[in-house]
């Protein structure tokens, strides 16, 4: 009886201090990744001034002096980005009202199904797609010398961002107490004077934080910027020429840089640029998540 | 004069038979309580008079409603025009997410009323006749969810009078609140009684008979009783009434 008992200690004992093991553990890898992070992106910082590197208007990582000046892959990533949130807000904002408030319980099966699955596609087969179908459209329907612009990296990102607009705000809308809506029917409002003046204000910062995901994984994505794009680290004019991003630069040029060179380091302050860049856009995202009703 | 007449109303909702061949005429300018035990058919029977059940799916109404000699059952009936003329008070208050002036301006700008000179008179008078605008005059643009829940359910009943309804359906207006705030908004529907025809659901009798001039027992979906308020509690007509009034069951 008592040794069943001290065995019965004995395991509760392990099995709690596992679970806060692994629970610690993952604060303490986002905080290692972020000191070597540092480390090697802070180098750049002895040859380079934080402020040539962040308005300097030329990124040339391998001639001779090497510039580096991420201006260009800044604005590039600042393009693809507002391009693909202008896209994709209205479209997945009024999706996620459809499947919350209009549609019938079968299509709302479907369609949340489908978002879904839209979310499983890896970018890479995204981006294959794009350079397929939508590269040459691009090319050919607005006469350009090439479809890889960043109009087209906007059109395929805003696909990568809706599922997760589409989803969180329609849990936003879905969370909205039944009784507003039938205080406002009650009043003799309309289906959608009720969904436009009490259900969507009464969610408001749910959406907000769906838009702010949606956005946060644009700026992360690589693979598909990579191959849709077009590339190019030059200052863009218009949102119809080749750009580079961010985080597409790093990806493509790892693999040719020296450990411990110039380059390396500075690809690693771009990650640095990356991470607080995405670090602010979840820390709103999760302020709106969160806020406390007014 | 009747302002409200039901006539051989049935509803149900799949196999349920939620009120059963209903008979009723409701007075303009009287407080009419509907009293019962839980699940009776009261708050249904209050749903039928602005069509809320329309919300639910499955819903079978048969019978005639007849609001002010309009046919409210019939399928061309306009429920936007009919539930501005029908507002509703529910159990929990529930103002929307949004200013005190924003909840009370709602309605009328719903109903098409955009000028601002106008709203803000409506706001005025709305706060006036639920006796809250001298305390929330300077407050107006702070959010509706921050008042207590007295002035809440005042509020609501502020956004209700803003559209210049003829009937008041109250489900259970004072659920939420405690007794003082009970009695506050009780002498506040006796002022209302005046301007509005009232129809109150309560499973508090002693609430229907200190407010109400008509009131009805329902019981398993049936009306068992209805006439004036002193004579249903002092002399109900049915044994049914008797034994729930005098607490036998319920």
């Amino acid at each position: 009886m008592t040794r069943d008992k001290r065995n019965q200690r004995i395991r509760e004992f392990f099995i709690e201090k596992t679970i806060s093991a692994s629970g610690i553990a993952s604060v303490v890898i986002v905080v290692l990744i972020f000191v070597f992070l540092l480390k090697d992106g802070l180098s750049l910082f002895k040859i380079e001034s934080i402020q040539d590197f962040l308005s300097g208007k030329l990124w040339y990582p391998i001639s001779d002096p090497p510039k580096f000046g991420i201006l260009p892959l800044i604005l590039g990533s600042i393009v693809v980005t507002a391009g693909a949130t202008a896209i994709s807000v209205p479209i997945g904002v009024a999706s996620a009202i459809y499947i919350a408030e209009v549609s019938s319980p079968r299509i709302k099966e479907y369609l949340k199904a489908g978002v879904e699955l839209l979310a499983a596609i890896p970018s890479v087969v995204l981006g294959f797609i794009g350079v397929v179908t939508l590269v040459p459209f691009v090319k050919q329907f607005f006469n350009l010398p090439t479809g890889l612009t960043a109009f087209s990296g906007s059109i395929m990102l805003a696909f990568m961002a809706m599922p997760t607009i589409v989803s969180i705000a329609e849990d936003a809308l879905t969370a909205v107490p039944r009784s507003y809506r039938e205080g406002a029917l009650a009043l003799g409002a309309t289906k959608w004077q009720t969904i436009y003046k009490v259900t969507v204000p009464s969610a408001a910062s749910g959406i907000v934080a769906a838009v702010m995901l949606g956005v946060g994984r644009v700026i992360g994505e690589t693979m598909a910027v990579m191959m849709i794009t077009g590339n190019a680290a030059v200052i863009p004019k218009s949102i119809f020429q080749p750009v580079r991003t961010l985080t597409a630069t790093i990806a493509a040029e790892m693999g040719e840089t020296v450990r411990g060179s110039d380059h390396f380091y500075a690809l690693f302050a771009i990650g640095i640029v990356l991470f607080l860049i995405t670090f602010f856009i979840n820390m709103i995202a999760d302020l709106y998540l969160h806020r406390e009703k007014r | 004069m009747a302002q409200i007449e039901v006539k051989k109303l049935n509803l149900s909702y799949g196999d349920f038979h939620a009120l059963i061949d209903i008979d009723l005429s409701i007075e303009t300018r009287m407080i009419t309580a509907m009293i019962g035990p839980s699940g009776c058919g009261k708050s249904t029977l209050l749903r039928v008079f602005n069509r809320m059940n329309d919300l639910i799916e499955g819903v079978n109404i048969t019978g005639q409603v007849l609001i002010e000699g309009n046919d409210i059952l019939n399928h061309k009936a306009d429920l936007i025009v009919l539930r501005k003329e029908v507002g509703m008070v529910f159990q929990r208050p529930n103002p929307f997410p949004l200013s005190i002036y924003d909840n009370i301006t709602f309605g009328p700008r719903v109903h098409g009323t955009k000028n601002k000179k106008i709203l803000d008179e409506i706001v005025r008078t709305s706060l006036e006749d639920v006796l809250l605008w001298d305390e929330l005059k300077d407050k107006l643009h702070r959010s509706a969810l921050r008042l207590s829940l007295e002035q809440q359910q005042r509020l609501c009943i502020a956004r209700l009078t803003a559209v210049k309804p003829k009937i008041l359906l109250m489900d259970e207006p004072c659920s939420a609140l405690d007794p003082v705030a009970t009695q506050n908004i009780e002498e506040l529907f006796n002022k209302l009684k005046n301007e509005y025809t009232i129809v109150i659901v309560t499973h508090n009798m002693q609430q229907a008979a200190r407010i109400s001039q008509r009131a009805g027992f329902m019981l398993l979906g049936e009306l068992v009783e209805f006439g004036d308020t002193r004579r249903i509690f002092t002399a109900p007509a049915d044994k049914r009434t008797e034994d729930y009034i005098t607490g036998r069951f319920g």
